[in-house]
């Protein structure tokens, strides 16, 4: 009797999970796979359309003899770089038609001119043409002759699903110039972004934690970069720092702070002095890095926010008898109560971060020294229409973020042992 | 040790003073003011007078009087300094003052005796100014949003910094940016996809999620524990790795420029954070319900629909909620796979739109501010359930 039961419930959980394991499975995990499919392909975004092969009827009257009519159909393989293997023809006709000579690839049955044209290569035309006349002498009618449309048919290779691989793609990735490069600033991005977030977290968290008016609607207003739409805030700050009419140019010209306007969006580098010291700042990647502080910190403040108002006031009303200033409370209770949450977040949005696409790409378009791992697997998947190298770059954020992922939870599991 | 206390009081206070003057100052600016100058040397030498006068004067003298007399002092001064300014200009730097003279009034010297006291009146500061600071910060750009889509673009290049509403005007040329943005640029339309997109998101991932998260709150069966760790290394995944597979095989099955193709893939992201957010919460419904229910004969249907689904509406409307935000907010799917200007959501069509050098800027910020108004509201009105969500859910972006 238990195990009917426990049988009926394995079946039951079975079929319950299944709807959204399918999908999960076919949307995230199979992708997963293909993209390690084609990042050792070379394939182009033209050379995904599955090749077939077409044909353009013209129908051309034979002058003085409204019984003939030429019949020319256009044929080609519309792919450049895929052959059609046994292409089959099919054209239907009135049953009163009859063809003197007919090529030899094909035959006219039950008034159905059939045709087997064999293998064409990539590129392949020909111009392939029939002369009909009727029967019964009687005249053609040319248009209703154009409407019946030929069927042609044919077996391609779908590029995707050929074994030919390469290492091209992930030789050109890793050993061009640029890859440290684009390592490098990924890197900055990513923390900077995560360990400013956390340090505006803090902040933001520590101080919505004490009492004051509006304190709640304090806390909606500090989510509100962090639930918008990132395609109306990123829109917005390009506007606002925009070189020629953007308000904050406009501002620090009009009260004498700079005298140009500053490209901030569109400048690589700035030269700075400090302490006698030149450095060039990237300028157009620190916006940006601001611009996902602004967005991201949000979180941050959430997260530590709950781990705060958990602390026991004990630990405080003891800090206060025995003297304790702020800074110390802040350094001696509330900062070791939150390293744990920290050290998560640290790893949850060093992990988004580093794939953060939508951001880059709104406010930059990855110019500037912008460029990051995710804006270069769509600029080589889709400006540069390299599908396979977009994979493979792709596959190098993979292969980084699983190490990332293992840290992640390597360290998760550290605190659950800890705890 | 009084002198030095009462000198970093007076100027911690006085930093605090510039920085309310200031943003008075730039919003007044941005108003169409002509303010070129913030004359912060002598804001500084006043708010540290008022400051020490403060300490001195004490209760000699009622606080109501205190604060009007160095209110008004304070908007002579700065009156004279910057002349031709507006009446709510001075009102306003008066009301400043008046807060600021308020914000300092606990403080005397017997508590600036007191040990740590500096760093007491630090923190006490440091959290206003933080208050203010960041709701500048962060609603600045909003209220910019707000108020460009209401200009006109010769107004705008008249005068740059004058984003000051008329608000006498026709009602038809204030709203003018957005009656072109239906008229001319569809939103109606894109309005309608985007809300059907995430609707049905919302619809699908709901109807696959809960049993799913019941399964796995619940029953015991053998791959359960690889099924709920999983979901989270799942849900860590980056969509960016999804796209060049996802646009190949949707390229070659015909699913682009499609609502299916949208629903499919924003069902199967979201999908996995809706387990985890249900499953934790179906956790908390006692066990003997269901118990009972299975003495009943009910089945494991009839228990989910019965008794499970009314129980959790508190947890299945804050996942319904946090899932239309994120379809709503979806841009690089909409990116990748839409670029058929009859079947763009709502950001697509605002990236688009943006894409023509010739677009003018209201136009921009008056549809910026169409995709996102939905979304604050919603925000702002479920703010409860939705905050629960977000640290649920906890990675979302």
């Amino acid at each position: 009797m238990k195990d009917t039961l426990s049988n009926t419930e394995r079946k039951t959980a079975y079929i319950l999970t299944l709807p959204a394991v399918c999908l999960v499975f076919a949307v995230i995990l199979f992708p997963i796979f293909a993209n390690i499919w084609i990042s050792f392909k070379e394939v182009e975004l033209k050379d995904i359309r599955i090749p077939e092969p077409r044909a353009k009827k013209i129908v051309k009257s034979i002058s003085g003899d409204p019984t003939k009519i030429k019949i020319l159909y256009k044929l080609r393989n519309s792919s450049l770089i895929q052959e059609i293997r046994d292409v089959s023809f099919q054209d239907k006709f009135p049953k009163n038609f009859k063809t003197e000579e007919l090529d030899s690839r094909c035959e006219f049955k039950k008034y159905i001119l059939k045709c087997k044209f064999g293998n064409w290569p990539e590129k392949y035309r020909e111009n392939f043409q029939v002369v009909f006349e009727t029967d019964d002498g009687s005249k053609i009618d040319n248009k209703k002759l154009k409407s019946i449309k030929p069927k042609l048919d044919g077996k391609s290779d779908n590029i995707l699903l050929n074994t030919n691989f390469t290492l091209k793609n992930f030789k050109k990735v890793l050993f061009e110039n640029e890859f440290v490069d684009l390592l490098l600033t990924t890197f900055y991005y990513t923390f900077f972004g995560t360990v400013g977030s956390i340090i505006f977290g803090i902040l933001t968290a520590q101080m919505v934690n004490q009492k004051f008016y509006g304190r709640t609607f304090m806390r909606s207003v500090l989510l509100f970069p962090y639930v918008a739409p990132v395609v109306a805030l990123a829109y917005t700050w390009e506007l606002l720092l925009d070189p020629t009419s953007g308000t904050l140019n406009s501002l620090l010209i009009n009260y004498q702070i700079i005298e140009t306007p500053i490209n901030l969006l569109g400048q690589k580098y700035v030269e700075i002095n400090i302490l006698g010291f030149d450095f060039k700042l990237r300028l157009a990647l620190t916006t940006v890095i601001m611009f996902e502080i602004w967005r991201y910190f949000p979180l941050a403040f959430l997260f530590i926010l709950a781990r705060l108002q958990a602390i026991p006031k004990e630990l405080y009303e003891a800090a206060d008898v025995d003297g304790a200033s702020p800074f110390q409370k802040f350094f001696k209770i509330t900062l070791p109560q939150i390293t744990a949450v920290i050290s998560i977040l640290f790893m949850i949005r060093f992990i988004w971060n580093f794939n953060k696409f939508e951001d880059v790409f709104l406010l930059t378009g990855g110019a500037s020294g912008t460029r990051t791992l995710p804006i270069n697997v769509y600029q080589q998947g889709f400006a540069i229409s390299d599908i396979g190298m977009g994979s493979a770059v792709s596959m190098v954020i993979v292969v980084l973020l699983l190490m990332f992922m293992f840290f992640y939870f390597k360290l998760l599991g550290k605190r659950v042992d800890e705890n | 040790m009084r002198t030095k206390n009462t000198i970093i009081f007076s100027l911690i206070s006085t930093f605090f003073l510039i920085f309310l003057i200031s943003i008075w100052k730039i919003l007044a600016t941005l108003q169409g003011l002509n303010i070129q100058n913030f004359n912060l040397q002598i804001i500084f030498i006043l708010g540290f007078l008022i400051s020490l006068a403060h300490l001195t004067i004490s209760d000699k003298i009622r606080n109501f009087y205190k604060s009007i007399l160095f209110s008004l002092i304070f908007v002579i001064c700065d009156g004279y300094l910057i002349q031709q300014l507006p009446l709510w200009y001075n009102i306003g730097v008066f009301l400043i003052l008046y807060f600021f003279v308020n914000q300092i009034k606990k403080y005397n010297f017997d508590n600036l005796k007191e040990e740590h006291s500096t760093q007491v009146i630090f923190f006490d500061f440091l959290t206003l100014f933080g208050i203010l600071f960041f709701s500048f910060v962060i609603l600045f750009p909003f209220y910019m949003m707000l108020v460009t889509s209401f200009k006109t673009q010769m107004a705008l290049l008249v005068n740059p910094l004058d984003f000051s509403i008329n608000f006498g005007q026709d009602f038809k040329d204030l709203f003018k940016s957005y009656f072109v943005i239906f008229k001319s640029y569809k939103f109606g339309k894109y309005i309608l996809t985007s809300t059907i997109v995430s609707l049905g998101t919302v619809i699908i991932t709901l109807l696959f999620a809960i049993p799913a998260a019941y399964a796995i709150a619940r029953l015991n069966f053998f791959g359960r524990t690889f099924l709920s760790t999983s979901i989270l290394i799942i849900y860590m995944f980056p969509a960016i790795v999804l796209v060049i597979p996802l646009y190949t095989v949707f390229s070659q099955l015909g699913l682009r420029n499609s609502i299916e193709g949208l629903l499919i893939v924003y069902t199967a992201t979201t999908l996995p954070v809706a387990i985890y957010m249900l499953q934790g919460y179906f956790k908390s419904i006692p066990k003997e319900l269901e118990e009972a229910a299975i003495l009943d004969k009910l089945s494991w249907f009839g228990i989910i629909f019965k008794i499970i689904i009314p129980l959790s509406i508190p947890a299945i409307s804050s996942v319904a909620l946090y899932v239309f935000m994120i379809a709503w907010n979806e841009f690089l799917f909409s990116l990748m796979f839409l670029d058929n200007p009859n079947s763009f959501t709502l950001s697509r069509a605002i990236q688009y739109l943006s894409g023509d050098a010739e677009t003018p800027r209201q136009y921009l910020m008056a549809g910026s501010v169409v995709v996102t108004l939905p979304v604050l509201f919603i925000f702002v009105y479920f703010e409860k359930y939705l905050v629960s969500g977000l640290t649920a859910g906890s990675v979302k972006g």
